[in-house]
């Protein structure tokens, strides 16, 4: 099979729902003439045209809101935060207008809209720039969350967010933008709400989601060196959850280690943690361990930045103590 | 102007009144919850707006909503019914008084954060134009919103993207409780359109056929030339910022000063100097029955089935 870069499957995605449904656009910084703070819509505007494809001002709660507007009056918006660092200032319309207007109108409203853009930590992007925000979006019934990490399921995931109904919030990574892998080049989509197992074992559940999967498939190789074989599960999908998935593993392994880039304090793996420790208490044979991002901002140096952040280090010790 | 129309533009704002007058007696006993947020007094702004749109027109406003919705022909019923939290209310009992919505009628709510209906607007008129309708969207707000973000963010989009729209500042002078000289260093509102740059008007929003003249050619503007306008209308609200706000911040003599030109007296003077006393005591009679009925159907309907709690959640 072809394989291509993660920004490459994001174009592919939102370039066939363009030309498959006339009411889909993209808009936000730096989309049109600049192809996209990340290349992901290189090329788009000049196959599309401004009015599909549109360059906005750095105004993120104006274009955030425009794009729910739109999307109440049938069209299908994409819009791209360039980081979701930035996506703060428009929280209020994607917590209290898009994923209300269904609600309060009594479904009077629709609001079909997909938010992405890249989440989390890069190479030193210090402390205003690396933010874990999956949870404030997880959080807001109302909403899809998708935080894919391959780039078969980038791009299956974002022509599902894009066909939709729903408000969908989807999380990418800057650090993953130019990772290659296999691409089907026929049609496909990847269905909303389901995690996939990407390594199958019964010693131990490792949950992931987003780009700490690539970290969670190194800690699993070498896991299996020592012997130990970990069943490893990439979310995919934080709202809604494949519950099914996580109690079908944790009932074969009794062990479970959770791995997010976010804080610990309040945080999805935290909810994660409740869910399991609820509905599989008698599959437990182990606290469940969740490894965090430690609870302090981010600095700036790569010798801080890196102690922050999940380490392989610290995954492997987490799973050791559920062994124990 | 034909009597007709005279006749209509009162009946529109008299029944906003009276609508509302009920809504605050049973909020007084209790029979509403949260908050309510009357419109009482500044009826001609949205009936005169209204009067002017063409049915395929959108509105949109902030969360003192009753008067919108009833003025672009919302049931009275319906609008009652969602007060006292029932299943046959505009909203289905999910929204309440901030949260009215009508989407057969174009009536798009009902928001209740400060400013954020604003950029939403535009995002409406885009799609007019993507969607060919020859549409233009009226967004209402108060003055308590030009200080916000997303109002700088909506009208600077809407100018540089030339959106059909026109945003009403429905000015009441105060924020809540805080008057205006102290919200804004400028007593001209309009005045913030010339950065974006976007036209401008300022219009008595206590006189109806002022209003009507000036919205009509705001509206002309953004249909026929894809023009934004931003409109301060000077009105005044007669109750408090909610029914939980005894407006102690003002004086009696200010309020009586707004309502010696109150527009509905103003405007039913002026039918019955027409000699059509008999047609607006007409009327009058047909509005009372009409929301006396609302608050027994409102009364008579059933809250939602607890069994619903999920609806209207996802797709």
């Amino acid at each position: 099979m072809r394989e291509i870069a993660i920004r490459d499957a994001l174009k592919e995605a939102m370039t066939e729902e363009m030309d498959r449904d006339s009411r889909v656009f993209l808009v936000g910084e730096e989309v049109g003439a600049y192809n996209g703070a990340y290349k992901c819509s290189k090329g788009m505007l000049d196959r599309f045209g401004p009015q599909r494809v549109i360059d906005s001002p750095i105004a993120e709660n104006g274009f955030a809101g425009f794009g729910i507007g739109a999307a109440m009056l049938g069209l299908r918006p994409i819009v791209e935060f360039m980081t979701f660092n930035f996506s703060l200032i428009a929280i209020d319309q994607i917590l209290n207008t898009a994923a209300k207007a269904r609600l309060m109108s009594a479904g009077q409203l629709e609001c079909p809209i997909v938010f992405r853009g890249a989440g989390g930590a890069a190479y030193q992007l210090g402390a205003q720039h690396a933010n874990s925000f999956e949870h404030f979006y997880a959080y807001t019934p109302g909403l899809i969350v998708l935080a894919p990490a391959t780039p078969r399921d980038m791009k299956g995931l974002l022509k599902s967010a894009i066909r939709n109904d729903n408000p969908v919030v989807f999380f990418e990574s800057e650090l993953t933008y130019s990772l290659k892998g296999e691409v089907p080049e026929e049609e496909y989509l990847v269905p909303i709400g389901k995690a996939d197992l990407k390594r199958e074992g019964s010693d131990v559940t490792i949950i992931t989601w987003s780009k700490n999967v690539f970290l969670a498939l190194q800690v699993a190789d070498e896991l299996k060196e020592q012997g130990i074989a970990a069943d490893l599960l990439d979310l995919r999908s934080l709202r809604p959850l494949d519950e099914d998935a996580i109690l079908t593993s944790v009932a074969k392994t009794h062990r479970v280690v959770i791995i997010q880039e976010q804080h610990q304090v309040a945080s999805y793996g935290a909810y994660l943690s409740h869910l399991i420790s609820t509905k599989a208490f008698d599959e437990l044979d182990a606290p469940v361990e969740l490894v965090s991002s430690l609870e302090i901002p981010m600095p700036y140096a790569k010798s801080l930045e890196s102690v922050i952040l999940p380490s392989k280090e610290r995954c492997i010790e987490a799973v050791m103590r559920v062994l124990r | 102007m034909d009597q007709d129309t005279l006749a209509d533009l009162y009946r529109r704002m008299l029944r906003i009144r009276r609508f509302e007058e009920e809504a605050a007696r049973l909020y007084t006993e209790r029979k509403i919850g949260g908050f309510l947020h009357l419109y009482i007094g500044q009826e001609a702004v949205a009936v005169g707006a209204v009067s002017v749109l063409e049915e395929k027109d959108q509105m949109i406003t902030a969360y003192r909503c009753h008067g919108h919705y009833l003025a672009r022909g919302g049931s009275a019923r319906a609008g009652m019914a969602e007060l006292l939290g029932r299943e046959t209310g505009c909203s289905k009992g999910r929204g309440g008084s901030m949260h009215f919505y009508d989407a057969s009628r174009n009536f798009f709510g009902g928001w209740g954060i400060i400013g954020a209906q604003i950029p939403v607007a535009a995002g409406m008129a885009f799609a007019n134009i993507v969607n060919e309708t020859g549409g233009v969207v009226l967004c209402f707000l108060g003055d308590g919103a030009i200080n916000i973000g997303p109002f700088h963010e909506g009208l600077a989009l809407a100018s540089l993207w030339k959106l059909p729209v026109v945003y009403i500042i429905e000015n009441n002078y105060f924020a809540m409780g805080t008057p205006l000289e102290k919200t804004a260093a400028t007593d001209d509102l309009s005045i913030r359109a010339l950065g974006y740059p976007m036209a401008r008007d300022t219009v008595d929003g206590h006189d109806i056929f002022k209003v009507r003249s000036c919205i009509l050619d705001a509206v002309r503007r953004a249909r026929d030339k894809r023009q934004p306008t931003l409109i301060e209308a000077r009105t005044y609200r007669y109750r408090g910022h909610s029914m939980a706000d005894p407006a102690t911040y003002r004086t009696k003599a200010d309020v009586d000063e707004w309502r010696s030109r109150d527009p509905i007296a103003t405007l039913g003077s002026k039918i019955d100097s027409l000699g059509l006393q008999s047609i607006r005591e007409k009327i009058d009679a047909e509005i009372e029955a009409e929301i006396l009925d609302a608050v027994t159907f409102a009364e008579e309907s059933p809250m939602p089935d607890p069994a619903t709690v999920g609806d209207y959640v996802m797709a």
